[in-house]
């Protein structure tokens, strides 16, 4: 009040001084009765004070009202001690205000129901600046790249340079560009990418990255070729072998019973190796097709080391071999595919049952490893190790890395005696990719052999126990 | 995309190196990833697009060449920034000696294209995929700015020997086999020891890294497990030990 008390007093002076200055000219020609004239400009300067008080106040009012309209106040200091014409501009204001703030608030909803539907678009989306700075990303986008996205420059997460290529194409041509990248982390993906420049300010141009992962049908036309390669490839000879058995029985052989005895044999055991061969590259082809989803389901361990154990009792006894399982206790349950896990560890006890020493022990063990191989993908949570030994001869050190290569086989003639197809740790191998776990291998010749599977624990299950170190091998 | 704005102050210069460097990366990578499709499928086309592309990295390390050159110059950085500086002018180099060798494997693909299909072909494939992989997590370790990951992939580099040696026997024992398969065999050979370059390469790259982000070089020593020198032709005829799966 004081600086409209002062506004008063500037005021009443700037117009009552040329007054009071005429008055007294006036006065002091005589034209103007002294007393008279005093009285007339007292009144004058006390009607005129009066009236600059009510629009002071009025206009002190309305300061206040904008202010608390500044600050949201939803019922604003009223005035109605003020001009009629200086009220109407105040409930003028307040309707301005109060449309604004409709405005505002239909605004919001709407910013509001486009983020809801940007959240739930299934496609991982990401919005760039004009800097290719990444503004924002979408739920989908967020779990998919697994990584802080907000405030990095694009190229810090896709570095692939046809969508660098893409991205200032959209930025600076206004041109809308549509690539394919692959990733691999560690499974390999593909993604269809749209970039798109978005309406913004002129200067600021932003880039809406849309990403669609095109995994499925990629991987699926390539397995169709895979499959009809190596299926062709791996069943030509023990299907040369039967024509051949064929041709001898309905020729040469054919009133030779004890050779047709002796052939049927033989063809029984090709054509079985065929069926093992195809149903391995069938199951082969499924894995690798669902190899970028990751399993989200969780698997005990013990049940199923046991449960394996169990299917294989008459095999072992066959070769006097026994299974000694070995779980630590309280471990945590796996992430995984029940089905797959049980088919990665039927290979891997069934391989050290074939290879393994003729009254020897296959061992199970699964414990919380101390320490993850290198191969590991880095992830939270940690991570079940299981591992199978062999007391068999061992492979020599330079066949280590490449026994999961399809159809490697470090001694064909070996592998064809024991009905192997060169596929059993092949599927391991895309099992474990899939769960985005690791597998190791250690062998000493003559020492026995040791295959390590890494999956990573289920956290929801997970109570920390303390960490083993692992058996090597021999 | 050269985008050649004014550059206004020290931070966005280093910040340009960066992006260049990433960019570098970026291609460098595309670049094996192809190479190593081209070999694969045995795509001549893809092939020559490789050959033809090594041009740009070519370009890109000059330019980062040239930048680092100016920026120690005319900032004369310190401590980090200093790092970060050399430490982009040796891992350009790096990258620019992988984007060689990726062309390289190229022109092999193209020259081994009129031979039959041989089998080792796949364990080239494969050994290239480990390669790749530890050349990716040694960039995503640049562009995060991450020691540990640059140091799990150098630990990596040993997979990359191991199938080295192990595709080198291979091919050693396929040249004996048959004559004809020499030709062939000694391509694969060369691009086998290309990709075990590769690797060495993408381990510098993480040495690099390592020092760039923590300021210490990395003591330990380089596990090598490429033991080719010392193989003996003589044992190989030797059958293997164990079946495989």
């Amino acid at each position: 009040m004081a600086e409209s008390g002062r506004g008063l007093l500037r005021a009443l002076a700037l117009v009552l001084l040329p007054i009071f200055l005429v008055g007294g000219i006036l006065t002091y020609e005589g034209l103007l009765d002294p007393v008279a004239g005093l009285a007339g400009l007292l009144a004058l300067t006390l009607i005129f004070a009066l009236q600059a008080w009510r629009y002071l106040r009025g206009i002190e009012d309305l300061r206040r009202l904008v202010e608390a309209l500044a600050e949201g106040d939803a019922q604003p200091y009223g005035s109605h001690r003020s001009h009629p014409v200086l009220r109407e501009l105040g409930s003028a204001i307040a309707r301005l205000d109060r449309t604004h703030r409709e405005r505002e608030r239909a605004l919001t909803m709407l910013v509001e129901a486009g983020d809801t539907v940007f959240d739930s678009v299934p496609d991982p989306l990401i919005v760039l600046d004009g800097e290719s700075r990444i503004l924002s990303a979408n739920r989908a986008a967020r779990e998919s790249f697994r990584e802080p996205l907000p405030d990095r420059h694009v190229s810090t997460v896709l570095r692939q340079p046809a969508l660098l290529k893409a991205v200032f194409s959209a930025l600076h041509e206004d041109v809308l560009r549509t690539v394919e990248i692959t990733l691999s982390d560690p499974v390999e993906r593909v993604l269809s990418i749209t970039a798109l420049p978005l309406p913004a300010q002129p200067g600021a141009g932003k880039i809406l990255l849309a990403c669609h992962d095109v995994t499925a049908e990629r991987r699926s036309e390539q397995m169709r070729g895979d499959f009809v390669a190596n299926a062709s490839h791996e069943l030509r000879t023990p299907l040369a072998s039967l024509l051949g058995f064929i041709e001898t029985l309905r020729g040469p052989a054919r009133e030779d019973e004890e050779a047709r005895d002796r052939f049927l044999g033989i063809m029984h055991g090709e054509a079985q190796r065929m069926s093992r061969l195809v149903s391995d590259l069938l199951s082969l082809s499924r894995i690798e097709l669902r190899e970028h989803e990751v399993p989200s389901g969780s698997v005990e361990v013990v049940p199923l080391v046991e449960s394996v154990a169990q299917a294989f009792e008459l095999q072992a006894a066959r070769r006097s071999i026994k299974i000694l399982l070995d779980p630590a206790p309280g471990l945590p349950a796996v992430v995984g595919d029940a089905d797959e896990l049980k088919q990665l560890l039927h290979n891997l006890v069934e391989n050290a049952l074939k290879y393994g020493r003729e009254g020897g022990t296959v061992t199970v063990c699964a414990v919380l490893p101390g320490r993850l191989p290198a191969s590991y993908p880095r992830a939270e949570g940690g991570a079940v190790a299981i591992a199978v030994r062999d007391q068999g001869d061992g492979i020599a050190r330079e066949h280590l890395p490449r026994l999961t290569e399809r159809f490697y086989r470090v001694d064909p003639g070996r592998s064809k005696s024991v009905g192997g197809t060169g596929l059993g740790l092949a599927i391991v191998k895309h099992i474990v990719n899939r769960h985005r776990g690791a597998l190791t291998i250690e062998s000493e010749p003559g020492d026995g052999s040791v295959f390590t599977v890494y999956l990573p624990a289920d956290r929801a299950s997970a109570e920390p126990g303390p960490a083993e170190t692992l058996p090597r091998a021999g | 995309m050269a985008t050649e704005h004014i550059v206004r102050s020290y931070d966005e210069e280093l910040q340009r190196l960066e992006t260049m460097l990433i960019r570098m990366g970026g291609l460098v990578e595309a670049q094996l990833g192809d190479a190593l499709s081209a070999l694969g499928r045995r795509d001549t086309v893809l092939a020559e697009a490789v050959i033809g592309n090594d041009q740009a990295i070519d370009e890109l390390h000059f330019d980062i060449d040239e930048f680092v050159v100016r920026m120690l110059a005319l900032r004369q950085p310190m401590a980090n920034d200093l790092r970060a500086i050399v430490a982009a002018l040796r891992i350009a180099g790096d990258l620019e000696r992988i984007g060689d060798y990726a062309a390289n494997i190229s022109k092999r693909t193209i020259a081994l294209s009129h031979s039959q299909i041989i089998k080792p072909l796949a364990g080239v494939v494969r050994m290239g995929k480990v390669a790749q992989q530890i050349l990716k997590e040694v960039l995503d370790a640049i562009s995060r700015r991450d020691a540990d990951t640059a140091k799990i992939a150098w630990g990596r580099d040993s997979e990359v020997d191991e199938m080295y040696t192990s595709v080198f026997r291979e091919l050693l024992t396929y040249m004996m086999e048959d004559p004809r398969n020499i030709t062939p065999c000694t391509h694969l050979l060369f691009m086998a020891k290309n990709i075990e370059r590769i690797g060495d390469h993408a381990t510098n790259i993480a040495e690099t890294v390592y020092y760039m982000v923590t300021g210490e070089a990395m003591r330990e020593r380089r596990p090598k497990r490429d033991t080719t020198s010392f193989t003996d032709p003589d044992e190989l005829n030797r059958p293997g030990e164990r079946g495989g799966a």
